[in-house]
């Protein structure tokens, strides 16, 4: 395998990558081909990002890095610093995930691409500048000129990413590899960076490695994938060839566990499949093929050598019906499994086992049940000071965070409340669980408003209302063993010694785990494992309502769906209530009943999630739907997508109007006299048939999937 | 920019106000300036101790808020009083205050600066030989009391005096009493005769600086935005100080002002072990003599070096830190 691979301009042969004698890269190949796009996908740690640094020779020093790296036949492994420093930037450059901490916070963003082009090039400082500008233009900034002088801190995380991509392009570089270039970014601003990349990479013509742990990211944008699990790259094909054939049970597994926005109208989505149990610890990977605990369809052979990746047999001529085929059609189809030709063909549900599917796929599908009502808030309002000066503080404007939202569980009903970040999802989750009276509006929780309880009222109502944290280890006390954990509730609630003793083995049976776990500490557990614990402690009380606020967003998506399906589980058992808040749509759409969009700290629309789904009315909701992608390249590149320009307004300032209308596409198209309801009328949320509501002047079905 | 340096400054002044205030009332009511008149041999008749006490303006009979005023009003003119022996308290001052900076000066600038490029080397090579030599000799100097320090150093002089046969490391006093010679040969004895007591400051300060310095570079140097300079092609060597250093050094300005205060402490002793006329001894004995108005000008002298490194260290946060200005 050491010769290089025919037009290939990155090629990456043979890597391995050990940190302290531990496997991190256990024998990678990737060639990359000018003007393709690659797509990188597993979950955390299965080296994807360790295989981009490396090739890049930008690993800590401690990394211990083996195998060849070619760039049009240069070989690049062991140049000195000098020498790779010349291909940086120049040849090669990176985009990397956190737009935050990725820029030198003391430099103005265009010093900073001034930076990167007077290292490779000679050009005056003046010219250099200028140029900054145009780059800055390209990826769409703005006011460049302005920009340009402005801080890092002073760009929203978008705008730094295109900085970011405007930077890589500088040189107009052979290869790009962009690691998680979308992870940190909400989905219409993932939707304008993958836009934006796309752009920039047709444009230089360079090749495109784009690592992710996104499904429908790569979906979307790749020609190639490659999946990597455990170090290796366990299957690469072309990506219409990869989704609709995988030939990998571990593949075959992850494109079942991810949630799907586009589920049949009608009917509920098909249960998540999770992969049971987690990825290997690198220091202690099993003899033969390291996904063989995990996989069911493992035999005796699979455990004694690691399988080879190796061209699997095609039943019928792979299709790739491609406008620009940038990937040759006899691209070969490659997977690391001895039952690669057994696996064609089948659905993840027939390899993987999904307890409780059942379940999941009874759930009642029409109208909504009369039950009583569990969480009515209306026009719910809070704002927070906006202060100024050190010693004496005083008050310079206000941070309307949440500034009109309507609620509303019955019993037995799962809310999915989706926005983007800074959208007040959160804060109204703390002003409804603060059980007091709110700034304005009116919370009601199983039908005692909050405004009029007294301190023990309250503190018996808490007992119904529980919380699940989006972060699963810095929500669990690191220094108590979980059974003390989940007791901890139930102490609060002073029950007797006796009842805690047998509720704590039975909760944890509930969610999945041991009970003779109890002793242990969180550090012992996985992140799953982590938010089960978050969830048993949750349920100690026997609430009404759970709250959970972004549960599975830490997660990974083969955990994350095994987490979906306990919750679907333990509400239809224990006749739950849920408040799920997500940033993710697909998610919600698979969890939820009816699903509410917040947008600037206000309720947009609210219906039963078919018919939000399937018909958005609000413009916002409809952007929103059309930014996430569906990991399915076939469906992904027929959609239109409407792009928001810009980011949402600053929440210090109170709009009149429509406060969606600076970004609104139905708003650009409107003559001029109808947009005068929009700039001087706010909308009131108005039903717009069944209990669908929308809050827009001009509400249109819009069909986006 | 100029506002922001502006409002610090103010802030200043008003710190040192209340510094000045409390420290005049601490040194009036602990110090016995009477029993100091009183112990006198023979015994002075107790009309001439009020009357001297009185035209001192220390008289403790006094209400303490009169005797304030009475100082302060001298002050504010740039007359810090009499001395309890009677003599300026001004001369005595002005006499004192270069030896003093030109000690401190030398000695924190030498150790600040050394201080942060050996943190930053240390970082760099963390783990390294290098790295546990220095972080070792690091926490050996900062356990070690400074008038140990100074006395060790002066033994170590003496013993390379004798081995090298000559007297080149001099160490009593500022300069040696009736050197003959022109400008350069003075500048030479007066520099010879800095660079222990200067040692002994800089040690010190280059060990708690190297300490910190190393913490800030090594949070840098795992930092995303030291990679993306790397990565559009920039040399270790120059991310490292276009990148690294300079944001490294934005939290160690800060801690500038704080560590002055313990710099002119460990002064005191230092003064004392080398025969140095400053400020630090100046205190010890006005404060065995009871000698309320100097110890007060003194006290206001390291307010005023204390707040003033305050200040120096806005203008380095400001210099290396461009959000500030800009905001």
């Amino acid at each position: 395998m050491n010769a290089t691979t025919a037009g290939a301009v990155l090629d990456i042969r043979g890597l391995h990558v050990d940190f302290a004698g531990v496997p991190a890269v256990r024998g990678v190949d990737l060639a990359l081909r000018r003007g393709e796009v690659l797509g990188l996908v597993g979950e955390s740690g299965s080296g994807k990002s360790v295989t981009a640094l490396a090739a890049m020779g930008l690993l800590p020093s401690g990394a211990d890095v083996r195998g060849s790296v070619t760039l049009d036949g240069t070989e690049l492994m062991g140049a000195g610093d000098t020498a790779l420093s010349a291909v940086r930037g120049n040849r090669i450059a990176m985009v990397f995930q956190d737009p935050l901490s990725a820029f030198t916070p003391v430099y103005r963003i265009g010093d900073q691409i001034v930076e990167a082009l007077r290292t490779h090039q000679d050009i005056s400082r003046e010219r250099a500048a200028e140029r900054a500008v145009e780059l800055l233009d390209l990826v769409g900034i703005p006011e460049p000129r302005i920009r340009a002088a402005a801080f890092p801190h002073e760009f929203s995380g978008g705008m730094r990413q295109r900085a970011m991509i405007a930077m890589a392009v500088a040189n107009d570089p052979d290869v790009i590899l962009a690691d998680e270039p979308t992870t940190a970014l909400d989905v219409t601003v993932q939707a304008q960076v993958l836009d934006v990349l796309r752009t920039a990479q047709r444009e230089t013509g360079a090749a495109l490695l784009l690592v992710s742990h996104d499904l429908g990211v790569i979906a979307g944008t790749a020609d190639r994938v490659a999946v990597m699990y455990a170090g290796r790259i366990v299957e690469t094909a072309p990506v219409d060839e990869l989704f609709a054939r995988p030939r990998m049970p571990y593949t075959l597994g992850l494109i079942g566990a991810v949630p799907r926005l586009d589920a049949d109208a009608k009917g509920r989505p098909e249960p998540l499949v999770p992969i049971p149990g987690a990825p290997p610890a690198p220091a202690a990977l099993p003899p033969g093929c390291a996904f063989a605990p995990r996989c069911p369809l493992a035999e005796d052979r699979c455990r004694v050598a690691q399988p080879e990746l190796v061209e699997v047999a095609l039943p019928e001529p792979a299709v790739a019906v491609r406008p620009e085929p940038a990937v040759a059609a006899d691209e070969p189809h490659l997977a690391a499994c001895l039952r690669a030709g057994e696996v064609a063909g089948l659905r993840p549900l027939d390899v993987f086992p999904v307890p409780g599917a059942d379940v999941a796929a009874e759930r009642a599908a029409d109208g909504r049940p009369e039950g009583t009502s569990v969480l009515r808030v209306s026009g719910l309002a809070k704002t927070f000071p906006l202060l100024k000066g050190a010693v004496f503080r005083r008050r310079v404007g206000s941070v309307h965070a949440v500034d009109g939202v309507d609620l509303d569980i019955r019993a037995g009903e799962v809310l999915g409340l989706v926005g983007e970040s800074g959208s007040g999802k959160s804060t109204t989750l703390f002003e409804i669980l603060e059980l007091r009276r709110p700034e304005r509006g009116s919370v009601e929780v199983l039908g005692r408003g909050t405004d009029t309880l007294t301190r023990r009222e309250a503190h018996a109502l808490r007992a119904q209302v529980q919380i699940v944290f989006q972060d699963p280890m810095a929500s669990l006390d690191p220094r108590l063993p979980v059974g003390d954990i989940i007791a901890e509730p139930l102490r609060a609630q002073r029950a007797e010694r006796d009842r805690i003793a047998r509720r704590v083995p039975e909760l944890l049976r509930q969610v999945g785990l041991d009970p003779a776990h109890a002793d242990r500490f969180p550090h012992e557990f996985s992140g799953g494992q982590r938010q089960r614990i978050g969830i048993a402690r949750a349920l100690a009380v026997d609430p009404r309502l759970l709250v959970l606020d972004e549960p599975v967003s830490a997660l990974d998506v083969s955990v994350q769906a095994g987490i979906l399906n306990l919750l679907l589980r333990l509400r239809a058992e224990l006749g739950l209530s849920y408040l799920f808040v997500s940033h993710d749509l697909s998610v919600v759409r698979h969890i939820a009943d009816r699903v509410s969009v917040m947008y600037l700290g206000r309720t947009v629309e609210t219906g039963a999630v078919g018919e939000v789904f399937t018909r958005p009315l609000h413009p916002y909701t409809q952007a929103l739907l059309s930014a996430v992608p569906l990991p399915d390249p076939v469906r992904e590149r027929a959609r239109a997508r409407i792009l928001l320009p810009g980011d949402p307004p600053s929440p210090t300032r109170r709009l009149r109007g429509c406060p969606f209308r600076s970004r609104c596409q139905v708003f650009a198209a409107l003559p001029g006299p109808q947009r005068e309801r929009c700039t001087d009328q706010a909308p009131p949320l108005a039903e717009q048939g069944g209990d669908h509501v929308a809050a827009c002047h001009f509400p249109a079905a819009r069909p986006v999937l | 920019m100029l506002a922001y340096l502006a409002r610090r400054l103010g802030y200043y002044v008003v710190l040192l106000l209340v510094a000045v205030c409390l420290s005049y009332a601490l040194a009036a009511t602990a110090l016995q300036p009477r029993a100091y008149f009183e112990a006198r041999q023979p015994p002075p008749r107790p009309a001439a101790v009020q009357a001297q006490l009185s035209a001192l303006g220390i008289d403790d009979h006094t209400p303490l808020y009169d005797r304030f005023g009475h100082w302060a009003a001298h002050a504010v003119r740039g007359d810090l009083g009499r001395t309890i022996d009677d003599t300026s308290v001004n001369d005595e001052f002005g006499r004192r205050v270069g030896v003093s900076l030109r000690l401190l000066i030398v000695g924190t600038a030498a150790g600040t600066v050394a201080g942060i490029l050996a943190g930053a080397w240390t970082a760099v090579r963390q783990y390294r030989l290098s790295d546990r030599l220095v972080t070792l000799t690091s926490f050996l100097l900062l356990s070690t009391p400074v008038f140990l320090l100074a006395v060790l150093l002066k033994i170590g002089a003496i013993r390379l005096n004798q081995a090298l046969g000559t007297d080149f490391i001099q160490f009593t006093g500022e300069k040696t009493p009736g050197l003959q010679g022109g400008w350069t040969a003075h500048a030479k004895d007066r520099a010879v005769h800095l660079l222990l007591p200067s040692l002994s400051i800089g040690l010190i300060t280059l060990a708690t600086y190297s300490r910190y310095q190393r913490s800030t570079m090594l949070d840098v140097l795992g930092s995303d935005y030291l990679r993306t300079a790397r990565a559009k092609g920039l040399t270790r060597r120059k991310a490292l100080l276009r990148h690294g250093l300079r944001t490294a050094l934005i939290p160690m300005s800060t801690f500038f002002s704080y560590n002055f205060l313990a710099v002119f402490t460990g002064a005191i002793f230092t003064e004392a072990i080398f025969g140095w006329h400053g400020m630090g001894e100046w205190l010890v004995a006005s404060i065995g003599k009871d000698d309320v108005n100097s110890v007060v000008a003194v006290s206001t002298f390291a307010a005023v070096v204390v707040l003033l490194s305050g200040f120096v260290a806005d203008l380095l946060h400001a210099a290396l830190d461009p959000r500030v200005r800009h905001s």
